[in-house]
């Protein structure tokens, strides 16, 4: 036995069988190109010559001895830093299938020394909590078998858009249209809405992708698709475009970008469709937006304001204001007037078993023209691994609780309703949203799935990639690196957001058909849902079914 | 899928008419039960006057009717007539079910000089919702329909015309202008009587064949509103009475708003509209009432007026035909040929999506009104 001392070994050494993604390389199959080693985002593998034993026993003249084989291979990195994150790229990029990375189904012993340098583990992506989630179990099965004729999805004319902003009831508007008063604006818009994520959080190629294809919907298509901003601002083109009506600003505690917002004003050729402001975010309650140094690139800078290359952390909580109470007023009073009272304003917050009572705040300020709320699935470009793991609520029975608490006041109709935070991580987006809807959603947001469908982000729930947060994606969604988002085509990813709505609509007609719904969007049809689970039907107040 | 039919003429006519024509419609209903709304109503053997008022149900029991009976008498009502029907014992089904008198009352209201028109009713529906709730909370012992000034509601389980033969309706002794019956097709899975049509709040009353897909979110809604009566929801079509209700008598817009408040038009129809602002903005605030599913629904006003409208698909049949003096709604073409047979057929109206189809009081034409016609309304100027 050696003396340990001789090992190479801290207290942080790993041995690949370590690391959360273990990578497979056929030495028989490379060809030593070297696209693998060059790809990998994180520098996990490198290229290496190793020396092998060969002994060698000459029977007939009696003698042993050694022969020494000498080759090249690929090698994973164990240095926590650099470990694999099972990104994938280097398998996409092999032209003879000879590498690629497995998920350890042995214990992660990375895990314990993901702590260096005096820091807790960030990163971007949601929490990794794999499996169907509860709105994957929800089924549609009142299904209008009664009276004939049943409708035809293909055939017949369904109306599925809902209604964004602050809607009175009946008798006030009737008075107020007499009398010539104020009525608030609402939007008419589909009701998967792309999520707030900042320009900066993404990739230029990505924002311009993702709003060309909003456009094409809205102009070419008639799906009222609109995408939400988060914070950081807009490009200036686009806040002067006549395509700032398909975008919902959002201003959030760091006011980031709101200068270049302002200064626009009196250029806009159109109103935004919304202002979102935020107050929590499902995915890190508790914390503001963070922009990572490396994402903070010349363009980013100066649309923000502020120096290149510096961490961008928002406060948890809007400055200035003494309660939230006080600040959901005051923001939403504020932005109204910004805008002449033409646009709705409504808040975000995190999924929480306190929302009842911010929605209750909202039901009595006039000028509030919703509420989002964003579960624990969430994601975001970058939190604390702690952040995404642990804290919210999801987002099924917060927003049902709130949805009921409006029903027994009758105000179902006033405030609107729309749910975020793991709505198709599964990749079943229209059953989830529509599952949402029907729950009491007046429609959902959707931020990582638009990512997956239509810029192919490798992020999934098995912690695989989740680097959104340094600026190193790999498929350029996340980037501010013109080596990296150049590798994303926006004519590309506008054609899949395109594809990506086209589904839903139809997916969306498939649901409401059999349900003998077409009139209106089935928000609140509760009736229609069943789920394999006592405690959860009972806590929904839906159908069990088995 | 149920059958409907409605007579509306100049001459009162027995229900019994209406009967006959269901009996035209017979493959449309199961026998799971029948309504009957008359209104307009003229006793053979007494003659109302305009502070009378009439009591329609059922007491299974003789204590629910004793009490029943207490109860009015508290209040203030001071019964001036009861209508015996001649029953023929062994006709209608009864099985395990114990009718112990089909109720129709009349009573002198108290004095309601000082009150509003508004406040009357108010009061009369007060009353009925009271009694309602006696027989509920005595296990269902006492079932009220309706207690309106000329109206009476009759709701039995059952073959239509076996229920009018052995309430003996056959006999003249009551007469109506206008008469709405439906034959049930039970889509609601118990038989509940309440949740029989045609379905009454104030004098309003609407009977429907179909499936109200969006029941549950309007019902929500309904009963947010705390209406006195906004109550039941035994059958998903009790919500298109109520709604009919909050359209004309809460937000007291006319007759022809209760189809944009239903199943308005799309915005780019509304776009082309002369009030398309007024009405976009009317289908926002209304949202929750927007109806679903397959429906035909025929009702009626206080003040005799008849009306039909269909779904936003046209997904049910119905046609109106008639006649300057006699007009008939029916879910079959054959309904409306039993029930004015003398009129010229090829007159006969489907409507379609957009159209609401009035018989006004006077009976003098029918009026055919598209949603893409303006209305009258200083909201919408």
């Amino acid at each position: 036995m050696v003396s340990v001392r001789s090992i190479y070994n801290t207290p942080s050494s790993l041995t690949y069988h370590d690391l959360p993604w273990i990578i497979t390389h056929r030495e028989d199959r490379c060809t030593l190109c070297g696209q693998c080693t060059a790809v990998c985002p994180v520098g996990a593998i490198y290229l290496t010559y190793r020396r092998q034993r060969v002994p060698k026993l000459d029977v007939l003249k009696k003698q042993r001895g050694n022969e020494y084989r000498h080759f090249v291979g690929i090698r994973q990195q164990t240095d926590v830093s650099k470990r694999c994150i099972g990104c994938g790229m280097c398998s996409m990029v092999c032209p003879n299938e000879a590498i690629g990375p497995h998920p350890n189904t042995n214990e992660n012993r990375s895990a314990f020394v993901r702590s260096q340098k005096g820091d807790a583990f960030k990163r971007g992506g949601r929490r990794n909590a794999p499996g169907k989630t509860i709105l994957d179990r929800i089924s549609f099965d009142r299904i209008s078998m009664l009276t004939d004729p049943a409708l035809d999805a293909g055939r017949h004319e369904f109306n599925y858009n809902t209604i964004l902003g602050r809607i009175l009831p009946p008798e006030e508007y009737l008075k107020r249209k007499a009398s010539g008063e104020w009525i608030p604006p609402t939007r008419e818009i589909f009701p998967f809405i792309i999520g707030s994520m900042s320009f900066g959080a993404l990739s230029p190629n990505m924002w311009l992708g993702l709003l060309q294809g909003v456009a094409y919907c809205n102009e070419v298509l008639g799906i009222p698709v609109v995408m939400a901003t988060g914070e950081g601002g807009c490009p200036p083109w686009i806040l002067k475009s006549p395509f700032l009506k398909y975008i919902i600003l959002q201003i959030a505690s760091g006011y980031f970008g709101w200068d270049e917002i302002i200064r626009a004003i009196p250029e806009m050729q159109c109103d935004p469709a919304a202002i979102e402001i935020k107050y929590g975010q499902g995915a890190k309650p508790g914390d503001g937006g963070l922009l990572m140094w490396f994402k903070v690139s010349k363009l980013i800078a100066r649309l923000r304001g502020v120096p290149e290359g510096v961490d961008l952390p928002s406060p948890p909580v809007h400055q200035t204001l003494y309660s939230i109470e006080e600040s959901v007023m005051k923001m939403i009073q504020t932005m109204s007037m910004a805008f002449g009272f033409r646009v709705p304003v409504y808040p975000k917050i995190s999924g929480s078993t306190s929302a009842k009572a911010v929605l209750n705040n909202l039901v009595r300020n006039p000028y509030a023209g919703g509420l989002l709320i964003d579960g624990i699935d969430g994601g975001t470009g970058a939190a604390y691994d702690v952040s995404m793991e642990a804290t919210g609520h999801p987002i099924a029975s917060n927003l049902r609780e709130c949805y009921l608490d409006l029903v027994a006041q009758g105000r179902q109709n006033e405030i609107p309703l729309f749910a975020a935070g793991g709505i198709g991580k599964n990749g079943n987006v229209t059953q989830n949203g529509l599952a949402m809807i029907m729950l009491g959603a007046s429609g959902v947001h959707i931020g990582k799935y638009i990512m997956q469908s239509a810029a192919g982000c490798l992020g999934n729930e098995m912690g695989r990639c989740n680097v959104c947060n340094v600026g190193i994606c790999p498929k350029g969604i996340t980037s501010q690196n013109e080596k990296l988002f150049r590798r994303l085509d926006p004519d590309d990813v506008a054609q899949r957001v395109v594809d990506t709505f086209m589904m839903i609509r139809t997916e969306t007609k498939k649901i409401m058909a059999p349900l003998g719904r077409s009139q209106s969007l089935p928000i609140g049809m509760s009736d229609a849902l069943g789920i394999d689970d006592a405690d959860a039907a009972e806590r929904l107040k839906i159908n069990y079914i088995c | 899928m149920c059958r409907l039919a409605l007579k509306s003429a100049d001459e009162p006519f027995s229900p019994y008419e209406m009967l006959m024509a269901m009996e035209a419609m017979q493959e449309g209903y199961d026998g799971s039960g029948l309504g009957l709304l008359l209104r307009g109503i003229e006793f053979d053997d007494f003659k109302l006057k305009p502070n009378h008022v009439i009591l329609s149900g059922i007491a299974h029991t003789e204590n629910a009717l004793q009490r029943m009976a207490d109860f009015m008498g508290e209040s203030g009502y001071e019964l001036k007539y009861q209508h015996e029907f001649d029953m023929r014992p062994g006709i209608i089904e009864t099985r395990n079910r114990k009718r112990f008198k089909y109720v129709v009352r009349v009573y002198k209201t108290p004095d309601w000089s000082n009150l509003t028109q508004d406040e009357q009713e108010l009061r009369l529906t007060e009353t009925r919702l009271a009694l309602r709730k006696n027989g509920e909370d005595h296990g269902g012992d006492l079932t009220i329909f309706s207690l309106w000034f000329d109206v009476i509601m009759i709701k039995e389980v059952g073959w239509p015309l076996q229920i009018g033969d052995g309430l003996g309706l056959d006999d003249d002794r009551i007469k109506a202008r206008v008469v709405m019956a439906q034959g049930r097709q039970n889509t609601n899975y118990g038989i509940n009587l309440y949740a029989c049509h045609p379905f009454f709040i104030q004098g309003i009353s609407t009977m429907t064949n179909g499936e109200n897909t969006a029941f549950i979110p309007i019902k929500e809604y309904l009963l947010g509103r705390h209406i006195p009566g906004y109550l039941g929801y035994h059958s998903d079509s009790e919500v298109f009475t109520h709604i009919l209700h909050y359209t004309t008598k809460v937000l007291k817009l006319p007759l022809e708003a209760y189809k944009h408040v239903i199943t308005p038009l799309k915005t780019e129809e509304l776009d082309h509209h002369p009030q398309g602002d007024f009405l976009k903005g009317l289908r926002t605030a209304c949202r929750r009432l927007i109806i679903d599913g397959p429906n035909a629904i025929i009702g009626t006003l206080p003040d005799e007026t008849c009306m039909l409208v269909m779904d936003q698909k046209k997904l049910r049949p119905a046609t109106v035909g008639g006649r300057p003096g006699a007009w008939a709604i029916a879910s079959e073409m054959c309904g409306v040929d039993a029930l004015v047979p003398d009129r010229d057929p090829a007159l006969d109206f489907q409507p379609m999506r957009e159209h609401t189809v009035i018989i006004p009081p006077e009976r003098k034409e029918l009026k055919i009104w598209s949603q893409f016609d303006p209305f009258t309304i200083p909201q919408a100027a």
